[in-house]
Formats: C-alpha cells, sequence, structure tokens
C-alpha cells in the first residue's frame, strides 16, 4: 500500500523506503550469516547496500535538478504506526530539499567510508560484524532523515545511539572501548529525555506529530510565540545537543574516538553528530516563533565552538584533536541556527561532512601506516611516506581553517556573516566565531607539522602509504573539500529555502560580506602562522610556551577537568544513590524481601501439608471422616443452635 | 410402631461402628468387613426415610448400593487374595509400596 504524493504527473523518483532498507537488508545479510559468508561476499553485501541507496538518492537529486524543485516535497506514506484515540502516527517518509540534501551527504560519505573500511579493517576478525554494524547505521540514518513525524525520526535517533553504540565498543575486549561505548549511550540518553519531553509537549499542545500538520497549524496562528513553544524548542535542544555533542553533553565525543576510525568519521564526525543540527533544521518552524530558544541555540552554539577549540589546541592524540575540532564546529552549525541561518548550517554540516570525514580518513591512515600509533608526538616526517594522504590532509586542513577558495571558508563565512548581522548579540557571536576560526587553523596546522612534517620522531616504525580501498575515498573526499564549497551560501540558502524558510539577511552593502571574508581569511592565515613558529622543525617555542603558562596549559590539557567535574558531580553521587538506595534499600529489602516472603511462605507451607500427605491409608481415611464430621457440624449446627435461639445464617439456611 | 429416630439411630451406630473399625483395624479382611458395615449403616437410613416418605426412591438406591456392595466384595476379595500371596502379610500398614 504505496501512494506517492506527487504535485504532478509522471515524475521518476524512486520510492523512498527502499533507501533506508537496503542497508537493513545488508544489515540482516551480513549480521545473521556474515560470520559463515566468505569474506568478499561480505564486502560485497555491505558496499552493494549503501551503493544501491546512494544511487537511488542521486537518481532522486537529478530527477529534481532536471525537472525543477516543483517535484518536491514528496511523501510516501506507507500505513499507519499507531492510531489510538486522537493519536495517529503514520510510517511517512518526505522527500524536500532539506532530507535529499542529508540523503546526500549520508549515503554518499558513508558508501564512501565503507570503501575506505575495506582495507582499513581488513585483517579484522569482526569483519562481518563492523559491516553489519555500519549497514544498521546507514539504516538508522537513512530513516532518521527521511522521517515525516517527530516519533518516527525519533526511531532513527534512537537507532543511530545504538549504531555508534556497538560501533565505539567494536573492540570490546579494550575496556576503555566498552566503557566509551557506554558513556556515550549514557549520555545520549540524557539528551534523549529532553527531547522525548519535547516530544510530548508537542503531541499534547499540536495533537500531532507529523512535522508538515505542526508547521501548518502554527501558519494558522501567527501570532504564537514564545511561552510553550520555547519549552518545547528548549527539550528539543536538549536532545539536540546530546546527540551533537553540545556543551554541556559533549563529553561523550571524544571518548568515542575508541571506535575503529572510519567509524569516528563517518558516524561522529560526518553524519550522526550532524543529526542535532538536522533536527533543528527540520522543526525550524518551531524555534522562528521563540526567540528566546534561538539564542539560547546560539549562545550553546558559540559557547561550544569556543570551549572545544581550546581544547583541541593542546591535544596530542590525533583523533582526538579531530574529536574537539569536530564538537567546535558543530557549535558553529548550532551558531548558524541559533542566528536562524538554516542553510548556511546545513552548508557547514555539508562541507564539514565532507573535511572532517577526509581528515579522520586521513587520520587513519597515518594510523593504519604506523601501525596503530596515534600519538602526535611520536608521528613526524611523514609526507613523503604517504604522499596521498599528506596532499588530501592538507586540502581538509586548508578547508577546515577556511581558506579561500576551499570548502570550509565559504559555509563558515555565510555563518559568521549571518551572526554579524544578527541582532545586537551578534557581533558577539561574530567575535567568538572568528576566535575560534583562529584557534581552529592553530590547532589544524600544529596537527599538520606534528604529523607530517618535521622529521620521523619515531624511526623504529616503518610508515607505508595506505592501499587503493582506502586513497581512492581519500582522493574523493578531498576534491569535494576543494570544491564541494563553490556551489555557494546564496545558492545554497536558495535551493533550501522550500524547506527551511528564505532567511538570508540581505546585507546594506556587500562590500561587508568582502570585508568579513577577507578578516576571516586573515585569522586563518594568523593561525597558519602561530602554528608554523611553535611547531615548525626544531623550534622549542612550543615546550617554552607550555612551561611558561604551566597553569592554563594544564587546564586545558586536562580538558578543563570537565569529565573529572561530571565524575565527582553527578556519576559518583548518582551510583552512591542507586547501591545505597536503589540496589540495597529498594532491591535487597523491598523487593529481595517480598520476594523471600512470598517464596518462604511457600516452602513453610509446603512442608506443614506435605506431612498431610503421608501415605497411610487410614490416616486418610480418618482425615475424610474429620472432613465429614465437620460438615456434619456445619450442616446442623443451625438446627441445634436455632432451638437455643441463636440464629445461625450459614449455609444458605 | 417404632419411631423414626430409632431406625436412623441404630443407622448411625452401624456406620460409626463401620467407621471405627475402618480406622483401627489393621487387617484388610476386617477394614472391608467395616465398609460392608457402613454401606448397610446407610441403607437402613435409606430405607428408613423410603418408608417415612413412602417413595421407593430410597429402596431403589439400597438395591444399587447392594450390587455394587456385591461386586465390590468380588474384585476387593480377589485383591486381597492376589495381595497376600504376592507380600504374605494383610496388615493394611505394611503394604506401603506406593509411599515415598
Amino acid at each position: 500500500m504505496i501512494t506517492v504524493a506527487l504535485h504532478h504527473g509522471f515524475i521518476f523518483l524512486p520510492k523512498l523506503w527502499l533507501i533506508p532498507l537496503l542497508p537493513f537488508a545488508g544489515f540482516l545479510i551480513n549480521g545473521i550469516l556474515g560470520a559463515r559468508l566468505p569474506k568478499w561476499v561480505v564486502t560485497a553485501v555491505g558496499l552493494i547496500a549503501p551503493a544501491w541507496s546512494f544511487g537511488l538518492v542521486a537518481i532522486a537529486a537529478v530527477t529534481v535538478i532536471t525537472q525543477g524543485p516543483r517535484v518536491l516535497p514528496m511523501a510516501e506514506d506507507l500505513g499507519s504506526w499507531i492510531s489510538a484515540g486522537s493519536l495517529h502516527v503514520d510510517f511517512r517518509f518526505v522527500l524536500d530539499q532539506l532530507s535529499l540534501t542529508m540523503l546526500l551527504i549520508v549515503t554518499g560519505v558513508g558508501f564512501l567510508i565503507h570503501v575506505y573500511s575495506v582495507g582499513y579493517m581488513h585483517s579484522e576478525k569482526g569483519y562481518w560484524r563492523y559491516f553489519a554494524y555500519l549497514n544498521l547505521f546507514l539504516f538508522f540514518m537513512t530513516l532518521l532523515v527521511l522521517a515525516g513525524n517527530v516519533l518516527l525520526m525519533f526511531v532513527g535517533w534512537e537507532g543511530v545511539g545504538l549504531a555508534s553504540y556497538l560501533l565505539i565498543g567494536f573492540w570490546y575486549q579494550k575496556t576503555t572501548a566498552a566503557d566509551a561505548g557506554r558513556k556515550a549511550f549514557v549520555v545520549n540518553r540524557i539528551g534523549d529525555f529532553g527531547f522525548l519531553i519535547g516530544i510530548f509537549l508537542l503531541l499534547g499542545n499540536f495533537g500531532s506529530l507529523d512535522f508538515a500538520d505542526i508547521a501548518a497549524k502554527l501558519a494558522m496562528n501567527p501570532g504564537w510565540a514564545g511561552g510553550i513553544l520555547t519549552t518545547i524548542c528548549i527539550c528539543l535542544l536538549i536532545g539536540a545537543a546530546g546527540k551533537s555533542a553540545q556543551l554541556p553533553l559533549y563529553v561523550w565525543l571524544p571518548d568515542a574516538m575508541e571506535g575503529p576510525t572510519p567509524v569516528s568519521a563517518l558516524i561522529h564526525a560526518a553524519t550522526m553528530v550532524t543529526a542535532g543540527v538536522y533536527m533543528i533544521a527540520r522543526t525550524h518552524f518551531l524555534f522562528d516563533r521563540s526567540p528566546a530558544a534561538m539564542t539560547v541555540v546560539a549562545i550553546v552554539g558559540a559557547a561550544t565552538a569556543i570551549f572545544a577549540a581550546t581544547i583541541g589546541l593542546v591535544q596530542t592524540d590525533i583523533k582526538r584533536v579531530l574529536a574537539y575540532s569536530t564538537i567546535s564546529q558543530l557549535g558553529y552549525m548550532f551558531l548558524g541556527c541559533g542566528v536562524a541561518a538554516y542553510s548556511a548550517a546545513i552548508f557547514h554540516l555539508m562541507t564539514h561532512a565532507f573535511f572532517k570525514a577526509l581528515l579522520f580518513l586521513a587520520a587513519g591512515s597515518v594510523i593504519h601506516g604506523l601501525g596503530g600509533e596515534q600519538d602526535l608526538r611520536r608521528m613526524g616526517g611523514l609526507w613523503k611516506k604517504m604522499p596521498v594522504t599528506f596532499w588530501t590532509m592538507t586540502a581538509a586542513v586548508l578547508a577546515i581553517a577556511g581558506f579561500f577558495p576551499f570548502a570550509g571558508f565559504f559555509s563558515k563565512d555565510a555563518i559568521l556573516y549571518a551572526a554579524f548581522l544578527s541582532g545586537t548579540n551578534g557581533k558577539i557571536f561574530w567575535a567568538v566565531g572568528l576566535f575560534t576560526a583562529l584557534l581552529t587553523s592553530f590547532y589544524m596546522f600544529r596537527l599538520w607539522y606534528l604529523a607530517f612534517l618535521g622529521k620521523p620522531r619515531s624511526p623504529e616504525v616503518h610508515a607505508h602509504e595506505s592501499g587503493w580501498s582506502m586513497l581512492v575515498p581519500l582522493v574523493i573526499l578531498g576534491i569535494l573539500s576543494v570544491c564541494g564549497g563553490w556551489i555557494g551560501a546564496g545558492r545554497m540558502g536558495a535551493w533550501l529555502a522550500p524547506s527551511v524558510g528564505a532567511h538570508t539577511v540581505e546585507a546594506a552593502n556587500n562590500n561587508l560580506e568582502i570585508y568579513l571574508s577577507v578578516i576571516a581569511v586573515a585569522v586563518a592565515a594568523l593561525g597558519w602562522l602561530i602554528a608554523h613558529l611553535l611547531y615548525r622543525e626544531g623550534s622549542k617555542r612550543a615546550e617554552q610556551l607550555a612551561s611558561t603558562f604551566s597553569a592554563p596549559y594544564r587546564l586545558l590539557l586536562h580538558k578543563y577537568w570537565v569529565d573529572e567535574l561530571y565524575s565527582k558531580a553527578i556519576v559518583k553521587p548518582l551510583l552512591a544513590i542507586s547501591r545505597f538506595v536503589l540496589e540495597w534499600i529498594v532491591e535487597y529489602a523491598i523487593l529481595g524481601g517480598l520476594a523471600w516472603l512470598l517464596s518462604g511462605s511457600a516452602v513453610f507451607g509446603g512442608a506443614v501439608l506435605q506431612r498431610w500427605q503421608s501415605g497411610n491409608l487410614r490416616s486418610y481415611a480418618a482425615w475424610l471422616a474429620a472432613g465429614a464430621a465437620v460438615l456434619l457440624v456445619f450442616a446442623l449446627a443451625p438446627y441445634f443452635l436455632g432451638a437455643y435461639g441463636i440464629n445461625v445464617k450459614w449455609a444458605g439456611w | 410402631m417404632i419411631p423414626i429416630s430409632w431406625y436412623l439411630l441404630l443407622s448411625a451406630t452401624l456406620f460409626c461402628l463401620g467407621m471405627v473399625g475402618f480406622l483401627i483395624k489393621r487387617n484388610v479382611i476386617t477394614v472391608f468387613m467395616s465398609i460392608e458395615l457402613m454401606l448397610n449403616g446407610v441403607n437402613l437410613s435409606f430405607v428408613t426415610f423410603a418408608h417415612m416418605w413412602h417413595k421407593v426412591n430410597g429402596q431403589i438406591f439400597v438395591f444399587f448400593v447392594m450390587v455394587v456392595a456385591a461386586a465390590e466384595a468380588a474384585v476387593g476379595l480377589a485383591i486381597i487374595i492376589a495381595i497376600f500371596r504376592a507380600r504374605g502379610t494383610l496388615a493394611v500398614d505394611r503394604i506401603d509400596l506406593m509411599k515415598l
């Protein structure tokens, strides 16, 4: 029962339900049979599923481009899911400009990372398990993106959390990996709690969970703003902050680096962590009605951007630098959402997916080439040994630092420009964003210098370039990191306008945008210059600086002691409460006592009653006789007692 | 005319005698005879009430009871002989192979 609602006649768009279903089929095949299948079959299944999905999305994109955007939004109803009283939730997939853009990123980058994984994971014992999980992730992610209502989105939302948990803990024999997986799951649950409350509030206030319905109801009440909408938006923001690793729920993402590097690239950089940004853009009609919530979003985004960037300055694990950089860039996207520049945020989401996936994959290539070494201090001089990795990494570094004409320049510039023009706080947001850009440029070039330039610091390791299955995705993503931004913020805004509204602020004069761009590039160059001075070959200035400012240095090195603070303030008390109240009082005393009482009385009753079953014929007969005598007394008592004037009303008399 | 209650008292006495015999005697044959005694006690009260209400239902019941008792006697005595052959005793307390 599939009804495809099209605005106009015969236009070929693929069946939307196939897009999530193909990776799910891949997951089922590899998950159930993978251990018994030969490796090439596992690889084929694992690659065909995302490739096919990407093909379908690409067909849809081509159709939309050739036919014009009038074919969108396209909704596909796959029947009713929940129908209880006034609550109706359908299996509804919606393809519009926003979800199409997101799908292209998810399936496209996802496919490339699948290809890369073939090389990266080739000697893993759990090869089939890895691909099953990866396909499962794509299933839930595409479900999340295509969902036409909040509840279906929530299913995908939880599902990607599950896939993330499984993949972070992929090497579950390692305690740190298993712990990191649990941490990610638990922290995400806190965010999901907010999201759930938001869903309930939406249901209570709109009576529907369908995005289109809610938007329509809001459109009918143009005066409705603030109040409960602010509450709903803050709840949704909590959910988004959990998934997208924003303050104060960002702590799981750095630990998530325990997973395999392609997983970090796909889930913890390019796609899943951007789900929060996507969700805010998807529900922008709510946020648009609540200036207070928008300000909170912008503040959270800006604060996260600068906070994570400062931590990234001093980290020595190559993947952790990238993790903090991811958090920081996600902060940019939130800042973009917070100043109503949704299209700029999605634009940055897209370019970030390209260059951050590339950064992670290149880092993975380095780690792979060095036989598992992740410490920047033990790298160096790799550019000669890993030329492809080096050059693609350079493109990505230039892109994230925001150099013209690399991809990051355009999207970051769009966000900063929108922030600059937004209200009274806008200049502050812009300044914070600009300073973050300086920090970003600095720590990325620091990584670049430490890993690739200078002399090899651990000569005993023989670095080698990775195989073609890892290099091809690197090169493709490298090209995208260079060219991905050329589409331009203006065209991106116009393309996304039907989905997220036209929020592009017209500049008072066009020169302002150019001035701001020049400042941004100058700041990026300054970051490079500082990194060059501190980390070029033979420079001792970094160590000197660290010893001069040892207190701030240690503060950053220990990540502001946030993990320790959370541990002391939240985790430990919670564990103590769990142990004493829940475990001992509730579990042992109340529940255990109750169970003991029930079973004890049964045992005791059994011990007493079993004496009855003596097996002695005459004792049975005696009990029978006694019973009969009791019945007789019972039946005759009213007569005898009645004779003495006592009226007994039993046995029906 | 002898009052009804005398018959009933005799019936109850017979039944109680049979019951006591059933409970205290060990020999299976005595136990068996006690059962017969109880049945006859009941038969007597059936006949008494049939006479009292001028209905034959009670007397028909008595015939049924007698038929069942005769069949029971035949089967029961056969079982008793079989038990005696197998176990060499007729004491009910000793016939306890089914006990746990």
